[in-house]
């Protein structure tokens, strides 16, 4: 028989490389799984762990869920009362549709303001594109707790605002602003603009100019050819930008904090309470518990349909 | 319908041309460009074109990148307006009328499809705007939809199809409307070369069956020759020469079109007599002087020249028996086309040349061939002379 032909070398060499690819690949897609495993998974072990503890005072301020017994038996105590108390005590359901209601203003609010902002970006020269875009993200560079309390300084009662407003005539009382829910709007607002804005930015920059053109062509005036056409092709960054805005918005706590009033009720706020204030941990980590999962439930409802639909579009070509 | 009756303007009549071996009537003009001007800040890349297109008209705007001819269909899209000049279309003047006011669509050359509609969807568009009723909607786009044997795709989404149909149903909506002058920008440039080809003939049927007016952007010669009842050739913002293709490739007015429409041998001269009904050239590049059989109104001792085509110069071993209009050389290259071969003989001046001879037969006698001594020789009818 012949000498095993040189093809069959080049390839197991074609097969080695090709494996080498794979385990890069495999590499590659660790570092993020292996930084959510460290900085997120196994954190919210823990909290999900307190949350099924009871309180007891010492240190840590919960019982262990896992003991021995005096005949060397494990026994293991899950205390679901945390969780009943957020069904019972109306303050926590309270709390949760305030944070909801609020966030969700907001990021509608965010949305109306920074869409044409990103909008108008997206449409503009190259060069001023890129200013506009650093200026964007240039409240970043100082800090964020200073930021806000700069908005203090400018809504409250004796403030900048109401005092160029009172000055001006406009009006003859001070606006009570901050110290209500119009101050937590603002400032969430304020603060997650960018989130909205760069998302919104990304889909509308890639959305080729033609297509309106086409519209246009087509007979359809500016304004609908903006409904039909730009709208609901920028639902992408609609959804990532009011998503970005949306979920920190509803366990933020510095905002309400600094802005608010003594009605503004947000989780967050409950959160604090029950951490530093009550130092009952197993509470305070249900709580945690309760709000990430209604936070995420919807998402990832949002993604299954998503990727239910995704199938559908890349069906055989004839 | 035009009204041949009564003028509809007190302007002079305009003539639609004579188009040579063609049985189609052209009506009256459609558009008409008045001297227009187009300036991008100090770029002007439209410079006075005037220009008639005629109802029922295939017309290629045919040019290299740069030329104009884009911005030129964009003016009459009205997604551009000129610097200066007039743009009527169906003796209505275009000023300031946006693009969903006029009467004209756009194919384009990305297809610009709306990527989160049907083809269905897509082709309706159009109608949809003009708020045309349910039932004729459905109607016209079946029509459609048969027209570029697409129905069975009704309901895909433009990423679902390939190529070849993402264009066909980019055809369909812009024909929806059955709009007075369909503007196609580079419509054929994002297909393969075999189906190119069959899509050109499918685009002039289509033209024929609905006569609509197709003004049609193009930078390939051979898809304006193929399609086109006459062919503007553009060049740096002005028309250089407007013709049937017929005319444009036997008779080109300048160097520049003879040698942008199709292959030629350009021969510089210096023209020693001009008579009637004879010229004939002096030419460094060649050993005998370029007789050609007609007069040209050229003054003598100017710099003129002479453009002939690759097939119409023939290849000998023996010398030609004429005093005129050959040469000799070798043959440095033979590219064999299937249906033809093109040989490139380089002359005993250095100058390359290059023949075109159609393969009749299967088994022809290799006669010619590489570094072989031949005679180049053409006819007196053969060149077209040229001054600029």
């Amino acid at each position: 028989m012949n000498a095993p032909a040189p093809v069959s070398l080049r390839h197991r060499v074609n097969q080695a490389r090709l494996r080498l690819q794979a385990s890069g690949q495999r590499l590659v897609i660790a570092v993020p799984f292996g930084w959510l495993l460290l900085f997120f998974l196994l954190p919210f072990a823990l909290v999900l762990k307190i949350s099924f503890a009871e309180f007891r005072i010492g240190i840590p301020p919960f019982t262990d869920l896992v003991t021995f017994t005096d005949q060397a038996y494990l026994r293991v105590t899950l205390a679901f009362s945390n969780y009943l108390r957020m069904v019972e005590d109306r303050q926590y359901l309270v709390a949760y549709l305030n944070s909801l209601r609020i966030a969700g203003g907001s990021t509608l609010i965010a949305l109306l303001i920074g869409y044409p902002m990103a909008y108008a970006i997206a449409r503009a020269p190259k060069g001023p594109r890129a200013v506009l875009l650093f200026l964007v993200v240039l409240p970043f560079w100082t800090s964020f707790l200073i930021r806000v309390y700069a908005w203090v300084g400018l809504l409250k009662g004796n403030g900048l605002i109401n005092a160029a407003l009172l000055s001006l005539g406009i009006i003859d009382q001070p606006l009570l602003i901050a110290g209500s829910d119009w101050g937590v709007h603002i400032g969430i607002v304020y603060s997650y603009l960018p989130f909205m804005i760069l998302p919104l930015y990304a889909t509308l920059e890639k959305l080729d100019p033609s297509l309106l053109e086409a519209a246009h062509d087509l007979g359809c005036r500016p304004w609908k050819a903006f409904l039909t056409v730009t709208l609901p092709l920028s639902m992408p960054g609609v959804i990532a930008g009011c998503m970005l805005v949306f979920i920190p918005a509803v366990g933020e706590f510095v905002i309400p904090e600094l802005l608010g009033g003594a009605d503004t009720f947000m989780i967050g706020r409950v959160l604090w309470n029950e951490f530093f204030l009550n130092r009952d941990w197993p509470v305070a980590s249900a709580v945690a518990v309760v709000m990430l999962v209604l936070l995420v439930a919807p998402i990832m409802l949002f993604q299954h349909l998503q990727s239910r639909e995704a199938p559908a579009k890349t069906e055989a070509r004839p | 319908m035009p009204d041949q009756t009564k003028p509809a303007t007190d302007r002079p009549v305009k003539h639609p041309p004579d188009l040579p071996g063609c049985t189609k009537k052209l009506g009256p003009p459609i558009v008409e460009i008045e001297s227009v001007v187009k300036k991008f800040g100090d770029f002007t890349a439209v410079d006075g074109v005037s220009l008639d297109i005629f109802e029922g008209e295939f017309l290629c705007l045919l040019g290299g990148s740069g030329c104009g001819k884009t911005t030129l269909l964009r003016m009459m899209a009205g997604f551009e307006q000129p610097t200066s000049g007039r743009l009527l279309i169906d003796g209505k003047d275009m000023a300031g009328v946006p693009p969903y006011e006029r009467p004209v669509n756009m194919m384009f050359q990305s297809y610009a499809l709306f990527p989160h509609m049907t083809v269905e969807q897509n082709i309706a568009f159009g109608l949809r705007q003009d708020g045309m009723p349910r039932a004729a909607r459905a109607k016209r786009v079946a029509e459609m939809l048969a027209l570029v044997e697409l129905e069975r795709f009704a309901l895909r989404k433009p990423h679902q199809l390939s190529g070849g149909q993402r264009q066909r149903v980019a055809l369909a909506r812009a024909l929806a409307k059955h709009p007075r002058v369909l503007l196609l920008d580079e419509p054929l440039s994002a297909l393969d070369k075999k189906l190119r080809e069959r899509t050109q003939l499918d685009l002039v049927n289509i033209q024929e069956r609905t006569g609509i007016t197709f003004v049609v952007v193009t930078h390939d010669q051979e898809e304006a020759m193929t399609m086109a009842d006459r062919v503007a050739i553009m060049d740096q913002g002005w028309i250089v020469q407007i013709d049937a293709p017929q005319a444009m490739y036997e008779y080109p007015n300048t160097r520049f079109v003879a040698e942008f429409f199709g292959d030629v041998n350009m021969f510089e001269g210096v023209l020693e007599e001009d008579e009637p009904d004879h010229v004939r050239i002096r030419s460094d590049e060649l050993p005998v002087p370029i007789f050609v059989g007609h007069g040209i109104s050229g003054r003598e001792g100017a710099t003129v020249w002479a453009a002939l085509r690759p097939e119409k110069l023939t290849l000998s071993s023996e010398p030609p028996n004429q005093p005129h209009n050959w040469a000799e050389g070798v043959v440095k290259d033979i590219v064999y086309l299937g249906s033809t071969s093109t040989y490139i003989v380089e002359l005993t001046s250095g100058k390359r040349v290059r023949s075109t001879i159609a393969n009749h037969a299967r088994d022809v006698e290799w006669t010619i061939t590489w570094e072989d001594r031949v005679f180049v020789s053409w006819t007196a009818r053969s060149p077209v002379v040229v001054t600029s």
